[in-house]
């Protein structure tokens, strides 16, 4: 990761998210921070640099590289009163704490009949685009949706990456917040938020009546340009930014598909029992009879991302077959 | 419970102690503590024989892992902790949770999933609970536990309690990432933890030396840097010993200590298991070391235990075990409506 090269006024979602740690950092002595590379290194994203220097070693804790250890470890501390951050390099690595993220974290509040909750955050990068091939590229934050006891966050926006850490820190349960790679250098300008942000919500981030665009994280970006395209043509698309992927906001969904009566589902996830099914279903469910069209679904290729560049993105959900999905649903 | 405790003049404040002890005294109270080891051990011993005759009359069910020959490692490690220290445990872990002092009749009732258990009837018997003892359970994935115990450890240190965490985990676990992940960990940290691995010689029906390249288990956590030793783990005062000496250097802050406790268990690996992978006189010749029979052995000899004294400990045991089942038998079960309780900490209140 290089220098984010942005203007003194703007705030990157790295920095946002900087200073939703620090902030964190400073209101509670319970919270610390820990995983690899996230003091000296500054995070392998550049996301807790500096963080070290202003709470110390203990607070801000780097890992020996043993994901199940210390993902382990945030939960048996989270457990006895402390309120940890944990940071997973990427979603890839969480794999090799999916034990105890699915086995512990996820269930311990179940198995001992609500005695011990867990106020656990676990942080992670996801997602693909950056040509790093195979390992370094999933977006298995739909496989974390699946599991009951944990909230899964995907803050898509500057807002969303500085004020989404303090509600999930107040959470008594598990909370997973997938921040997508592509996003660390967006910069803008950080609005105050206009009402708590709260994590139950879906977003609307932008409103139309004729189509409804829903994603989450990584691919909002793509949605939002969708949007202006469509526009152009004569086409009001509506986008929703789940932000929670779990629970998900049945509601918000619902309303949306009641105004616009069409529906494009946008997941940088494999097809395939991904979270863009779990949302038609739903909307297959609760909506059948708002639908003026099939559900589109708009997903990656079902292959290992390939390194090459132009394999890459062909395998990505990019912003043409989001126009292109959004035009077969009108028609 | 209908049988009277006995009273215990050692603690009977019309006979203060003299300030200084007296050989006699010093006897006393051995024979006392004595008494109170092989009272929790023949605790576990019958409490979990009840279960093969309830689990045969299929009144409990599920995957049950009896701890039955090894009651000496969970009774001896306990002597060594306050009721403050943290205990995690694996799926065989009746021994440890009676140990540390959950009531019988708690873990009956869990056994038989009523809300009167200590998990609510959501556990069973590889998950049992109880957070006002630290006792953070049963876990049935194999070596899951090791993580979360140092991040009790760590949490503890941090918050500047001087407790230290106790995990027990088995000899099979000893292979697992988890257990080396974490004892890396541990030692790096310096963390108040308890690494208790007992090695009975199997896990499931795999031997130690079918999994193990180097069965030295002690030898290999040492190499973390950390204090490890072994122990005969059918010597429930040795091992009380061991582990007193380990939770002494853990609590001067010299990090985790490692203690094999070299133990056998006598029953099958579950309720499911056949036991045909080892040799019936194997079986035999451990029992010949049974932990129970060793301690009430040594109190015969040095005139500690008389038939009646075993007798009435036996009773009250019996009694205290009629009346877990009884009431564990007539407990409520939880209302279907209560489902998806205790999903989240908001499901709780959300659904009733
Ligand atoms: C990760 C994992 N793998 C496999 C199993 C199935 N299993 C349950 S107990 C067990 C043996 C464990 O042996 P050990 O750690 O020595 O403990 P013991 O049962 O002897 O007390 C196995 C393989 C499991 N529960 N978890
Ligand atoms: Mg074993």
């Amino acid at each position: 990761m290089g220098a984010d090269g942005t203007a003194e006024a703007k705030t990157t979602y790295r920095e946002a998210m900087r200073e939703a740690l620090r902030e964190a950092l400073r209101a509670d002595d319970r919270v610390f921070l820990m995983g690899e590379d996230v003091g000296r290194y500054g995070g392998c994203f550049g996301v807790s640099l500096g963080l070290l220097e202003e709470f110390g070693p203990e607070r801000v804790r780097d890992t020996p590289l043993s994901e199940s250890a210390f993902v382990g470890a945030g939960i048996g501390a989270a457990l006895a009163g402390m309120r940890p951050i944990v940071e997973i390099m990427t979603v890839n690595f969480s794999l090799l704490a999916l034990d105890q993220i699915l086995n512990n974290a996820a269930t311990l509040l179940h198995m001992s009949g609500g005695q011990l909750p867990v106020p656990l955050v676990i942080r992670m990068t996801t997602g693909a685009g950056r040509q790093l091939a195979a390992q370094h590229s999933h977006s298995l934050e739909g496989w974390y949706a699946h599991i009951p006891g944990i909230r899964v966050l995907a803050p898509a926006t500057l807002e969303d990456a500085r004020h989404m850490l303090a509600p999930a820190l107040a959470d008594p349960d598990p909370v997973l917040i997938f921040e997508h790679g592509s996003l660390y250098n967006v910069s803008g300008e950080l609005l105050p938020p206009t009402d708590p942000v709260g994590l139950d919500h879906a977003a609307i981030r932008r409103p139309g009546t004729d189509i409804s665009l829903i994603t989450y994280g990584g691919s909002l970006p793509k949605a939002l340009a969708a949007v202006e395209e469509l526009a152009a043509e004569g086409i009001s698309a509506e986008v929703i930014d789940l932000r929670t992927l779990r629970p998900l906001d049945d509601a918000a969904i619902a309303a949306s598909v009641a105004r616009t009566h069409r529906a494009v589902v946008i997941d940088e996830a494999w097809r395939t029992g991904s979270l863009a099914a779990e949302v038609s279903a739903r909307i297959a469910e609760e909506s059948f009879y708002d639908l003026d069209a099939p559900v589109e679904r708009v997903c990656s290729a079902e292959v290992p991302m390939p390194y090459a560049r132009r394999l890459e993105e062909a395998a990505l959900p990019q912003t043409a077959d989001i126009v292109a999905a959004a035009h077969r649903a009108v028609g | 419970m209908s049988v009277a405790r006995h009273t215990r003049t050692r603690k009977d404040p019309a006979h203060p102690k003299p300030v200084m002890k007296t050989a006699a005294d010093k006897k006393n109270a051995r024979t006392e503590h004595r008494r109170e080891l092989l009272e929790a051990m023949l605790r576990i011993r019958r409490f979990e024989e009840r279960c093969v005759e309830l689990y045969s009359a299929t009144k409990i069910r599920g995957f049950v892992h009896l701890y039955i020959g090894e009651e000496a490692v969970a009774v001896g490690v306990n002597g060594a902790l306050t009721p403050e220290d943290a205990v995690v445990s694996t799926y065989r872990e009746h021994g440890h949770a009676l140990a540390r002092g959950i009531a019988a009749e708690a873990v009956m009732a869990e056994m038989h999933g009523r809300t009167t258990g200590c998990s609510g009837g959501r556990g069973g018997s590889m998950h049992l609970f109880d957070a006002s003892r630290r006792f953070y359970g049963g876990s049935a994935i194999v070596a899951g536990g090791l993580p979360l115990a140092a991040g009790l450890a760590l949490a503890d240190r941090m918050r500047g309690l001087p407790h230290v965490t106790c995990c027990f985990f088995g000899d099979g676990a000893f292979a697992e990432g988890e257990f080396h992940e974490t004892a890396n960990l541990a030692a790096l940290w310096g963390l108040p933890l308890l690494l208790v691995c007992e090695n009975n010689l199997y896990a499931m029906g795999t031997a130690l030396a079918r999994e193990h390249a180097q069965t030295d288990l002690a030898m290999r956590a040492a190499s973390y840097g950390m204090p490890a030793w072994a122990v005969d783990g059918m010597d429930v005062e040795a091992v009380e010993q061991a582990a007193r000496r380990a939770v002494e250097g853990i609590r001067a802050g010299t990090g985790p200590h490692f203690l094999e406790a070299r133990t056998y268990r006598f029953r099958a690996h579950s309720m499911y298991d056949p036991d045909r992978y080892r040799a019936k006189v194997e079986i035999e010749q451990w029992k010949e070391r049974d932990p129970i029979s060793l301690l009430t052995d040594r109190m015969h000899e040095n005139g500690e235990l008389g038939d009646k004294e075993l007798a009435r400990i036996e009773q009250r045991i019996t009694a205290e075990i009629d009346h877990a089942v009884e009431a564990a038998e007539q407990a409520p079960e939880e209302p279907v409506e209560n489902l998806l309780h205790h999903v989240t900490s908001a499901s709780a209140e959300a659904v009733s």
